[in-house]
C-alpha cells in the first residue's frame, strides 16, 4: 500500500513531456512503447501521448517541391502547441520521440520549417482550419531524453543490474543521418553504450553499429535484408555479444524476425535475441515483468535472461 | 398497375413533388439565377438545391433519398458566385444561391471489398489487407473539409491505420456514406468503407455482447414471441394495415 502512494505522490511531481508514438508503436512494436514508458515513469518522466496525432509521413521526402508530405508531421507539432495551450503541459516544446524513423521524419520537417518561412506559410495556409505552427517544436528522441537526465540518475534506479550481459547496440541510420538531425556523433556514436553502461551491461563495441539493417527493402525482397541482418548479427556474435539492442521498429523487424530469412540462407545460423534498450531497462529498474512485452520479439530472449537469472519465468 | 394507388406511393409521390409545386409563379417575389452543369436557370429564392434543380426541371430518379439529411443519396459539389473554393454538402440539406454552379454527384464509385469478419485477425492489418491505400494519407484533412456531416474525417483514417477500432468508430459514427470524402481524396482513399470494415469489426470484437442483447436472444429462442409471430404472419393484409395503424405509438 505504501508504494502505491508513493507512486501516486511522485507522479504528481512528474516531468510531463509531449509524446509521439507513431502507427509501429501502436501495432508490432507495442512493446517499445510499453517498456519506454514504464521506464520513463520510473525516472519521473510521464510522456503524454499528444491528442489527435497523426501519422509522421513514414519518410522524409527529399523532393524540393514535395510540400504536401510535410503536412502530416507539421500537424502533429500544432497539437504540441495545442497541448501547451490547453494545459496539458507547461511550456514544454520538447517532442518525444521513439521510433527512429518517426523522430527521424519530424525532425528532418521541423528543420526545413525552421530554415525556410515560405514552405512554413504554405503549409500554414494549406491548413486554414488549424492555428498557424509558429515553429516553436523541439523534437527529442527519448536517448536524448535519458541523456539529459543524467546516468547517474539512471544508474541509481537499477535494482538488478545486468552485469553478465553482453550486447551490442546497434544505432542503424535514422537517429544518426543526416547530421544535422543527428541525435550523436553519426561515425562513433556512444549513446547507447553509456546508457547500456549505467545499467551494468558489458557492452560489445562493433563496426557493424551503423550499418544499414536494408530499411524497406524488406517489402520487396526480405533476403536483400537477411544478408545485412547476417553480418551484422554474426559480426556482433563474432565479437563477443549475446544480443543486440536498437531503438527502431524497423530494424528490429530487419534484425530480430528476418533471421527466419537468415536461417533458409545460412542454416548455420545461430539466432540472436534483438531489444528494444528499453526492455533492458525494464529489467535492470526491476520493474513488473507484464512492461517486458518479449512475446512480441521474434527470437525469444528470455533463455538468455534466465541462464543471468535475470528473469524468473 | 395496383400498387400506384396505394397510399404509400401516394406519399412518395407527394413528396417527390417540387416545393413550389400548386404555387403560380407570379406571386413569387424573390428569384435566383443558378447555374446547372452550366447552364442558367432562374429559379425562385429560398429553395434547397435539390428542389432548386427540381424546379428547373430535373427529375431525380437516383441521387435522391429521404430528403431529410440523413439518407447520404444527394451528395453535391458546388461552387459559390466569386469563390474559388469547391464545396460539398447534401444537396437537401443546402440551400440554393444566386449565381450558384451546380452538379449532383448520385454515386461514388469505389470497390467495396468483400471480407468475413468472423475470419479476420481485429488488427490494424485488416485495412491493409482490404483497403492497403489507407496508408497513402498524407493528413491533408481535405475528407475532413469535405464531410457534410462535420466528421473529422482524417482523425478516422488515422485511427484506422494504428489499429485504434475504438476511436474510428466513435468518430465515424454518424457517416452517412455519402462518398464525398473519397471523391476529395488525393490519396484516392474510400474513407467511408473503411469506416464501416472498422465499425463492423469493433461491433464484433470491440465491444462484446451487451446483456440486453443476449437476454433478448435467448427470449426470442425460447419461444417467447412464437405466439404473436403465428397471429401477425396469418393475418390478412387488411388486418395488418389495421393493426399497424392502431399500434401503440412512442410518444413524440
Amino acid at each position: 500500500m505504501n508504494t502505491t502512494k508513493e507512486t501516486k505522490s511522485k507522479s504528481a511531481e512528474n516531468m510531463k513531456f509531449p509524446y509521439y508514438p507513431g502507427c509501429t508503436l501502436k501495432t508490432t512494436a507495442k512493446n517499445f512503447e510499453t517498456s519506454a514508458i514504464a521506464t520513463a515513469r520510473a525516472l519521473g518522466v510521464e510522456l503524454l501521448e499528444i491528442p489527435r496525432w497523426n501519422c509522421c509521413g513514414t519518410v522524409f521526402s527529399l523532393a524540393q517541391d514535395d510540400l504536401i508530405h510535410h503536412v502530416a508531421s507539421v500537424r502533429n507539432f500544432i497539437r504540441v502547441q495545442e497541448m501547451n495551450d490547453y494545459g496539458l503541459v507547461k511550456n514544454e516544446n520538447r517532442l518525444v520521440t521513439l521510433c527512429s524513423m518517426c523522430f527521424n521524419t519530424l525532425k528532418s520537417t521541423n528543420r526545413r520549417m525552421k530554415d525556410n518561412a515560405e514552405d512554413l506559410k504554405k503549409i500554414n495556409d494549406l491548413m486554414y482550419r488549424e492555428e498557424d505552427y509558429k515553429g516553436s517544436v523541439e523534437v527529442l528522441h527519448f536517448l536524448e531524453l535519458l541523456k539529459s537526465l543524467g546516468y547517474d540518475k539512471i544508474r541509481d534506479k537499477v535494482t538488478k543490474p545486468l552485469k553478465d550481459l553482453k550486447i551490442a547496440p546497434y544505432y542503424g541510420c535514422m537517429i544518426l543521418r543526416p547530421k544535422e538531425i543527428a541525435i550523436d556523433d553519426p561515425e562513433d556514436p556512444t549513446i547507447q553504450k553509456d546508457l547500456l553502461e549505467a545499467l551494468g551491461v558489458s557492452v560489445i563495441d562493433t563496426p557493424y553499429k551503423k550499418v544499414c539493417c536494408g530499411s524497406y527493402q524488406t517489402v520487396k525482397d526480405k533476403y536483400i535484408v537477411a544478408e545485412l541482418a547476417y553480418d551484422i548479427l554474426s559480426h556482433a556474435r563474432k565479437k563477443g555479444a549475446e544480443a543486440l539492442t536498437t531503438v527502431c521498429p524497423l530494424c528490429a523487424f530487419n534484425l530480430d524476425q528476418r533471421q527466419q530469412a537468415v536461417k533458409e540462407k545460412h542454416p548455420d545460423f545461430e539466432e540472436m535475441p534483438v531489444f528494444y534498450i528499453t526492455q533492458l531497462m525494464t529489467i535492470a529498474f526491476g520493474l513488473n515483468k507484464e512492461v517486458y512485452g518479449f512475446e512480441q520479439n521474434y527470437v525469444d530472449p528470455k533463455p538468455l535472461l534466465k541462464s543471468k537469472s535475470l528473469i524468473e519465468d | 398497375m395496383e400498387d400506384n394507388k396505394s397510399p404509400i406511393m401516394d406519399r412518395i409521390a407527394e413528396a417527390n413533388k417540387a416545393a413550389t409545386t400548386g404555387i403560380d409563379a407570379k406571386d413569387i417575389k424573390n428569384w435566383i439565377t443558378i447555374h446547372i452543369m452550366g447552364k442558367a436557370y432562374k429559379v425562385p429564392a429560398d429553395l434547397t438545391i435539390l428542389t432548386a434543380m427540381e424546379y428547373a426541371g430535373y427529375k431525380f430518379v437516383r441521387g435522391v433519398g429521404c430528403r431529410q439529411g440523413f439518407c447520404g443519396a444527394c451528395a453535391t459539389v458546388f461552387r459559390k458566385k466569386g469563390d474559388y473554393k469547391l464545396q460539398t454538402g447534401m444537396a437537401c440539406q443546402t440551400r440554393a444561391e444566386d449565381g450558384m454552379y451546380l452538379v449532383q454527384i448520385p454515386f461514388t464509385p469505389a470497390e467495396k471489398a468483400i471480407y468475413d469478419i468472423t475470419k479476420e485477425p481485429y488488427e490494424a492489418s485488416i485495412f491493409i489487407k482490404y483497403y492497403p491505400e489507407v496508408t497513402r494519407c498524407v493528413s491533408c484533412n481535405t475528407c475532413t473539409k469535405a464531410c457534410p456531416q462535420d466528421l473529422e474525417v482524417m482523425d478516422y483514417v488515422q485511427a484506422a491505420i494504428r489499429g485504434d477500432f475504438d476511436s474510428l468508430s466513435d468518430v465515424s459514427f454518424d457517416c452517412i456514406q455519402c462518398g464525398l470524402c473519397a471523391m476529395r481524396c488525393p490519396a484516392e482513399i474510400v474513407q467511408y468503407h473503411v469506416a464501416q470494415l472498422g465499425r463492423r469489426m469493433f461491433g464484433r470484437y470491440g465491444q462484446g455482447v451487451p446483456d440486453h442483447l443476449r437476454k433478448r436472444v435467448k427470449e426470442i429462442t425460447e419461444g417467447k414471441f412464437n405466439e404473436e409471430m403465428d397471429k401477425i404472419t396469418s393475418c390478412s393484409t387488411e388486418e395488418l394495415r389495421k393493426i399497424y395503424t392502431e399500434r401503440e405509438k412512442e410518444p413524440e
